[in-house]
């Protein structure tokens, strides 16, 4: 019998994993895959090394900095900061029609960059950020307030509103068109106030610390390990059984499966069915045989949109090639340049429509619109097509496949469950569903759910750990 | 436990918390959260720390007594002077 079982063996999962192994709890994690990591896994290609989707790690904030979920994180998991081996951004840039903003981890540059280019917006600007300071991350209550009510009330300009949504929306919202205010913010603070970086060898270097920290602290990982079910009675979770059969028992269970997904392993699914997202994503990787730099492209990444709008949905056609994000991960101020260059765009795609294809028209229509992504791309990066020495790409399908998110959703469902309970006692959620996003943001929301639900913080029963953390709060 | 050594108790935790810190300057006097910028979720792994290793139970009300390391180290001396160190 275990204290608890975590359902996935991703960011959020694994902290949780080190959080309840640290404190001596028997713990294991089911992994369904062979290779951790969920969303931001890692894979070998050709041979060669790729990250699944990590384009940059936001919430960057440097060496020495007490504050922001980076510096928390680190101190909940007992890591140092060097572990990570996170390296900033060199610099991004939104590109939108005759308007383009760029952008770095020094918000001061951001604030001078919208002040030149929207000199009239520069106050509302200000403004702005400030609200978005202030905004409180545990105050639900205004949580679901929509972002751009509230930003167009104080920014007036629309390109310039349409310019701030398009990275926040990109890298972190699971509803189309608009994200909560409580969601504006946090991805506001994770992109703009703090920042992007990444690991010189990719998101393995994270990964292999959590999964090296969880197992040294007596945690147990299993690979292979599918969820079929999840048994129940009454209000409470009794068993978790797996693809092969073999039934495991815990106190507790904590699912980074998707708020979806893990109902459907309950069997019998609420009254009340959970809207499924419908936001997904193809993504070209293209590696070069020289730094994308020397072909004329040093930014991190750039957030580009061609039409008049924003339109941030799910496309009628496979591909929405009016907008996209390009991302090199060669663009980062490391100490010494990554063996090749690489550059990948991603853009939104339909997952119905990739899904009625045949096999042979799928892969017909992969390489078809790899073509028209990387056209798509010259426009804002040069054109590299003459470089390439390797291609891989990624669609709403493969995001099924290796996520189980319904549609192929990244981001999830567009309603999320933010204190993490179900409608079962002893089942709770973490990660993408939970709330937070981003690698920073998953493990932030394992640890948080740890605590809150599974760790026994104070003295009683779970529920006295929020209690205790307000009680902290008031007196210290 | 000494006081002094329940002292190296809370520094030993508090560095396993913050390894990235220097701990060597810390005032004794002064509340470890502003010197530190400790967050409730560390003042509560503390108290965690505390019951893991040594099996004291804080309660609640008493979590203002973590504030400094003074206070902190006055606080545990009756509950911790008949422990070993571990």
């Amino acid at each position: 019998m275990y204290d608890t079982i975590i359902i996935g063996a991703g960011m959020s999962g694994l902290a949780a994993g080190i959080r309840l192994a640290h404190f001596d709890r028997r713990v294991c994690i089911l992994e369904r895959h062979t290779a951790i990591g969920g969303l931001n896994s890692y894979y070998r290609l050709g041979g060669r090394n790729y990250d699944v989707g990590l384009h940059a790690v936001t919430n960057f904030t440097p060496k020495g900095a007490r504050k922001g979920p980076l510096a928390r994180l680190l101190r909940q998991l007992r890591l140092r900061w060097d572990d990570f081996g996170l390296v900033p951004q060199l610099g991004s840039v939104i590109s939108f029609p005759g308007a383009s903003l760029r952008f770095n981890n020094d918000f001061a540059q951001f604030e001078n960059e919208v002040g030149e280019r929207f000199p009239h917006e520069k106050d509302n600007f200000r403004r702005l950020a400030a609200a978005v300071v202030d905004y409180d991350d545990l105050s639900e209550s205004t949580a679901s307030v929509s972002a751009r009510a509230v930003v167009s009330e104080i920014i007036k300009d629309r390109q310039l509103v349409e310019m701030l949504f398009c990275p926040l929306m990109y890298y972190g919202s699971a509803r189309e068109h608009d994200m909560d205010f409580g969601q504006f913010s946090v991805m506001f603070r994770s992109i703009f106030l703090e920042g992007f970086a990444r690991p010189w060898a990719g998101v393995r270097v994270i990964l292999k610390h959590l999964v090296r920290k969880f197992k040294t602290l007596g945690g147990e990982l299993r690979l292979r390990a599918g969820v079929q079910r999840i048994d129940v009675d009454g209000e409470r979770a009794t068993r978790v059984v797996l693809d092969d059969g073999t039934e495991l028992e815990a106190q507790r269970v904590l699912s980074s499966a998707g708020l979806v997904e893990t109902m459907r392993m309950c069997g019998n699914e609420p009254a009340v069915k959970p809207l499924p997202g419908q936001v997904s994503f193809v993504e070209s990787i293209s590696v070069l045989d020289r730094q994308p730099a020397e072909l004329g492209h040093d930014r991190t990444i750039v957030f580009f949109n061609d039409s008049e709008r924003f339109d941030y949905r799910k496309p009628d056609d496979l591909v929405d090639l009016r907008s996209g994000v390009i991302c090199s991960p060669n663009n980062f101020a490391y100490a010494e340049p990554l063996a090749e260059g690489v550059v990948r765009t991603t853009a939104l795609a339909n997952f119905d429509r990739w899904r009625a294809l045949s096999a042979e028209a799928y892969q017909a229509a992969k390489d078809a619109w790899f073509a028209r992504i990387l056209e798509s791309a010259a426009r804002h990066v040069g054109d590299f097509r003459a470089r390439i020495v390797a291609t891989d790409m990624f669609t709403p399908i493969t995001i099924k496949r290796f996520t189980g998110h319904e549609n192929g959703a990244v981001y999830g469902v567009p309603r999320k469950v933010f204190d993490g309970t179900t409608h079962l006692k002893n089942l709770f959620l973490c990660g993408t569903d939970q709330g937070f996003v981003g690698i920073i943001g998953a493990m932030f929301s394992g640890i948080a759910m740890a605590n809150r639900h599974l760790l026994n913080v104070a003295t009683g029963e779970p529920d006295t750990a929020a209690a205790a953390e307000l009680a902290v709060q008031d007196v210290l | 436990m000494t006081p002094e050594e329940i002292k190296v108790v809370v520094l030993d935790i508090l560095e396993g918390i913050a390894p990235d810190e220097d701990l060597s300057g810390l005032v004794d006097d002064v509340p470890l959260r502003e010197q530190l910028e400790l967050d409730s979720m560390d003042f509560l792994d503390i108290v965690m720390e505390l019951r893991k290793r040594y099996r004291v139970q804080i309660p609640e009300d008493d979590y203002i007594e973590l504030a400094t390391m003074q206070s902190t180290v006055s606080y545990l001396t009756p509950l911790m002077k008949d422990l070993q160190k571990v």
